[in-house]
């Protein structure tokens, strides 16, 4: 058997999808012209695919705060956290980020991937028990695999599924570790955080919440799900990003825990690999304090998922079951999707195609994420593309339906 | 090995006797033991529509091989089962298991060890 005979399905699932002269997965921005809009393939494209919820990739200040590092420390730290690559500013991010929060520690990793990978795995182990939800993304579940714990599927969002797990380990010895979402990846929607932290508690399970998609967006000073559902302090580890709403790169993982540090020496994904270079770290420092300043980008990402989900909503199109900066939208089948997401390419937008096995419940979407410094004319201009696409597509029909559908902020 | 892809009309399984997520469930044993019949049926029920062709599923079926499901449809149905028979079957354990057969063996053993 070859090498990669193992992949022969996926292979022709893959060829399916590049049949149709693009490939979603090999797109190149040729250059990006700010956080809106790219040139791929020769041509200006519109960008709503790109988890850049805030637009801050091109801020300013974030943008002088990173060039200013790099002329004093650097282009990078050429080392892991354990060794050379512990700097004063890393220090002094994980210290911001854990005042953000209202915790007494904070870890930076070099990915938000690496700082679920790590941490779910090092958290619990042998005889323990990790229960997630199905729908959860790819580093936790890599993070699944890398535990001696035993680890249980929840269903999607369901409180009474984690909680029949729960009561089924009974007086069983070990440790209880519960992994959830702020915001879901593909379709955005969120998780019924108080439902679930008080099954957690009834049942004396840690809560891990993963914010990657909701910092910013969520809790009125943008801390995310946490806050706006007002449970910050009954979860134990809140894990985030750098990747989206603050425009860089990089992960986190707070808590309040005494012990907290002792993972400084355990994580292999943070003690084997080098530390965020100090442009980036200058970056996200001055991203959070843009966070924090400027509430009305919170406001504005609202206005604009609303006004995308309703457009979209009202010609029959269907999404994600709420409101998010993550629009999914649902299509038949994976070669309909690659073809819709190809003409909308063709007509000069750029969203995301997900297919399976990357989707959950094996759906087919385009998966377009909101940016607050999207104007309203972009995303008038996008539902009338896909309206006229989807018509054509036979994907809804010619009559637009009224539907409303509540908010989630 | 009776052939259990005919179709034929279901018998009562366990599926249908357990008061879900009902803080008296954990008190109550269910009124019916499973018996192996059961729970094959009741797998072969969520196997029913990734039958390849008309090979019947039977119980030395291999799941992921014979089948059309992929493996995130297999998660999903361990996640049903595990709410029919009132058991949990750590994802390692799926991992290993490959045969309509194991698959009920493991439920079976789960349920006697509670
Ligand atoms: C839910 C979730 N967690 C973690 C990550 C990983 O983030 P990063 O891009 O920082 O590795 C992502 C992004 O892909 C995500 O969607």
């Amino acid at each position: 058997m070859g090498l990669f005979d193992r992949h022969a399905g996926l292979l022709e699932a893959y060829r399916d999808v590049r049949t149709t002269g693009a490939d979603p997965f090999q797109i190149r921005m040729e250059r990006v012209l700010s956080p809106t809009e790219a040139i791929i393939n020769g041509r200006k494209m519109l960008l709503v695919g790109t988890n850049n919820y805030f637009g801050l990739t091109f801020d300013p200040s974030c943008m002088e705060a990173a060039i200013e590092a790099i002329r004093a420390e650097g282009t990078g730290t050429t080392g892991s956290r354990i060794a050379n690559g512990s700097y004063s500013e890393h220090v002094l991010l994980e210290q911001e980020i854990a005042e953000f929060y209202g915790k007494k520690h904070c870890m930076v990793f070099t990915t938000g991937y690496q700082a679920n990978l790590g941490v779910i795995s090092t958290l619990v182990g042998q005889g323990d028990h990790l229960l997630i939800d199905a729908d959860s993304h790819a580093s936790i579940y890599d993070a699944c695999k890398m535990t001696q714990a035993e680890v249980v599927r929840f269903k999607h969002n369901d409180p009474s599924s984690l909680e029949s797990r729960l009561r089924r380990l009974g007086d069983k010895p070990g440790n209880r570790l519960v992994i959830l979402e702020g915001i879901y990846s593909m379709l955005g929607d969120s998780a019924p955080l108080r439902e679930f932290v008080d099954v957690c508690k009834k049942y004396g399970a840690y809560v891990l919440v993963d914010e990657a998609h909701s910092l910013g967006a969520l809790g009125e000073t943008g801390r995310g799900l946490c806050e706006s559902t007002g449970v910050l302090d009954d979860c134990h580890f809140i894990v985030g990003t750098f990747s989206k709403t603050l425009g860089a790169i990089g992960g986190y993982c707070v808590s309040n825990d005494p012990d907290f540090d002792i993972l400084r020496v355990t994580v292999r994904s943070y003690m084997f690999t080098a530390s965020l270079p100090p442009s980036i770290v200058a970056s996200v420092r001055q991203a959070l304090r843009v966070v924090k300043a400027r509430p009305e980008l919170r406001t504005q990402l609202w206005d604009n998922v609303a006004t995308l989900y309703d457009g979209l909503a009202a010609q029959g199109f269907k999404l994600g079951p709420e409101h998010g900066p993550v629009v999914g939208v649902h299509l038949p089948d994976r070669m309909t999707a690659v073809g819709f997401w190809r003409a909308m390419l063709d007509a000069g937008i750029y969203v995301n195609v997900a297919v399976p096995p990357a989707t959950p419940n094996g759906v087919s979407l385009l998966r377009c994420s909101v940016c607050a410094v999207h104007t309203r004319e972009q995303l008038e201009h996008m539902i009338e593309v896909m309206t006229g696409i989807g018509r054509q597509l036979g994907v809804i029909s010619g009559t637009p339906k009224l539907r409303v559908v509540a908010g989630s902020r | 090995m009776p052939d259990l892809g005919t179709g034929e009309p279901l018998l009562r399984t366990a599926h249908q006797l357990i008061v879900e997520n009902d803080d008296i469930a954990s008190t109550l044993e269910l009124p019916r033991l499973a018996s192996r019949l059961d729970v094959i049926r009741e797998i072969c029920r969520h196997l029913a529509p990734y039958q390849a062709g008309e090979r019947p599923i039977v119980g030395a079926t291999v799941i992921a091989k014979d089948l059309t499901i992929d493996s995130l449809a297999i998660m999903d149905m361990v996640m049903e089962l595990e709410d029919s028979f009132d058991v949990s079957i750590p994802m390692n354990v799926v991992a290993e298991v490959h045969t309509v057969d194991q698959l009920a063996d493991t439920i079976l053993d789960l349920r006697a060890k509670r």
